[in-house]
């Protein structure tokens, strides 16, 4: 109750007293200094609101980007907590099989790379073969646990001469699908060129012959059936569903 | 400061000796909602509407808390109560509120406590004997207890919740973003899939904060309403 009687005593020593008036008046200061309230009303008009929302969803993805840390792993699961194979949702943003001629199927390497050209999916596994099992999560909320394999994209960069000081890695698929990474997650040591699911070849609607599996992004920057691999300063496309609205770093 | 009183006064007519007559006080009023307070309640207001409608038709692309594989529906969120359009719409606008609503939640935490003003609606064990009186006052049309503060031993309790839910949402919210980077939080709500289940609950328990908090508004009047935009109320009960 000590607390009390020092209010009380403050109570008395502010007492002021004013008219009516003046009364009125110091409410009506009061509520104009909550006019920056207003300025919220901004995203309310259609001309701005494209532009402001655009700036918040460049701002969370530049926070991301400062959240992301190359030593941080992915949670891993055990072989107990996999959903079977055929439980792994299949999504793509077109068909499921683009009809990749996988006897010919090469990837075609370019940009700052000090060895561009086709490179062969037997070279891709002639890398070093890591299998993980990890949670693959979707933009629209769900999540599957699955066993991924394949060739880190680092050990890839490493063998193709990839400049890694570059900002970009970007990728074409057969689909017409396209997607950029981030330097950084493009070298964490989860981010795979994955030929295999469950210790099996890729299927087709998996994204054979070869695809991304990036535990550390959401699942449509996992770009399937994989054609070009670019590495580069400057980004010429962004990402199909980048292109359509949604964040473009969006690392988990 | 909150707390201040002022005393309203109404000047005299002169004596018909022609003497000043002293000036007689008509009101009271404290000054109870600093700026500060003021400003991130209104801002808050706008950013958890926003928060709330986007955060639905994010819900709305995937409304389970299951296997994608068979999908099991929850409930169909009507369009007509998000915003956003789409999910990728709903995620520009979820993302950049959320900024805007950690940003004034950051600033009325400081605020409180650096102010000392946190008093005002920290409910804690002194307020428990309070309690019990002003829920039969409430709920069972028990006597009304006379008020000496501000906030009520519930009023506080309420707010006080409500402070708490706030954080719990954004906590919530970074384990199901950033399940990776953030993979403690995930862990200690259980996984993956329970802070899902708890960003979502959380939000049902702020909308349920938000409808006593509004009927409250509602019944206590005008006077009382004004003094959030203002901060100064007038006539107190105390």
């Amino acid at each position: 109750m000590k607390n009390e009687g020092g209010k009380n005593n403050d109570r008395n020593r502010n007492d002021r007293q004013v008219d009516e008036k003046k009364f009125r008046q110091i409410g009506r200061r009061e509520l104009l200094k909550l006019t920056p309230v207003l300025a919220l009303g901004a995203f309310a008009i259609p001309k701005l609101q494209e532009g402001l929302l655009k700036k918040g969803l460049g701002f969370s993805d530049w926070a991301s980007a400062r959240m992301f840390r190359s030593g941080q792993l992915a949670p891993t699961f055990e072989n107990a907590d996999l959903a079977p194979l055929q439980k792994f949702p299949i999504n793509g943003y077109d068909v499921d099989d683009p009809g990749v001629d996988l006897e010919h199927w090469t990837l075609t390497v370019s940009g700052a790379v000090q060895k561009p050209g086709e490179y062969k999916l037997a070279q891709v596994q002639s890398l070093p073969r890591y299998r993980q099992n990890t949670r693959h999560i979707c933009v629209e909320g769900w999540d599957v646990i699955g066993r991924f394999g394949g060739a880190r994209l680092s050990d890839f960069l490493n063998a193709i001469g990839a400049d890694t000081s570059a900002r970009y890695v970007t990728v074409n698929c057969a689909d017409d699908y396209y997607e950029s990474l981030d330097m950084a997650t493009a070298l964490h040591p989860q981010t795979l060129l994955c030929y295999e699911m469950y210790e099996q070849p890729l299927t087709r609607e998996h994204g054979a012959p070869l695809r991304l599996q990036i535990p550390t992004k959401v699942g449509y920057k996992q770009a399937k059936y994989l054609t070009d691999l670019k590495v580069t300063n400057v980004l010429e496309r962004v990402g199909y569903w980048e292109d359509q609205g949604y964040s473009w770093f969006y690392g988990l | 400061m909150s707390g201040t009183v002022i005393e309203i006064i109404q000047a005299q007519p002169k004596t018909a000796e022609g003497e000043e007559a002293p000036p007689v006080v008509v009101a009271r009023a404290v000054y109870e909602h600093p700026f500060i307070v003021r400003l991130c309640h209104w801002i808050n207001s706008v950013a958890l509407f926003v928060m709330v409608g986007s955060g639905l038709q994010i819900f709305r692309a995937f409304p389970s808390f299951g296997a994608k594989i068979p999908q099991k529906d929850l409930l169909h969120w009507p369009k007509a109560f998000a915003i956003g359009g789409w999910l990728g719409g709903a995620l520009q606008w979820h993302l950049t509120f959320m900024w805007i609503y950690i940003a004034t939640g950051l600033l009325y935490v400081c605020y409180q406590l650096f102010s000392g003003n946190y008093r005002q609606v920290l409910f804690t064990h002194r307020d428990i004997p309070g309690v019990w009186p002003m829920v039969k006052h409430y709920f069972f049309f028990g006597p009304k207890p006379p008020l000496r503060e501000a906030y009520n031993p519930l009023q506080k309790q309420a707010y006080t919740t409500a402070i708490v839910l706030g954080v719990l949402s954004v906590l919530t919210g970074f384990a199901v973003w950033k399940p990776v980077q953030f993979s403690w939080l995930g862990w200690l709500m259980g996984g993956f899939h329970w802070a899902r289940i708890w960003h979502f609950a959380v939000m049902w328990a702020i909308l349920g904060f938000m409808l006593g908090h509004l009927v409250m508004v509602v019944l206590h009047g005008w006077n009382n309403f004004v003094s959030m935009l203002t901060g100064w109320k007038k006539d107190p009960e105390y």
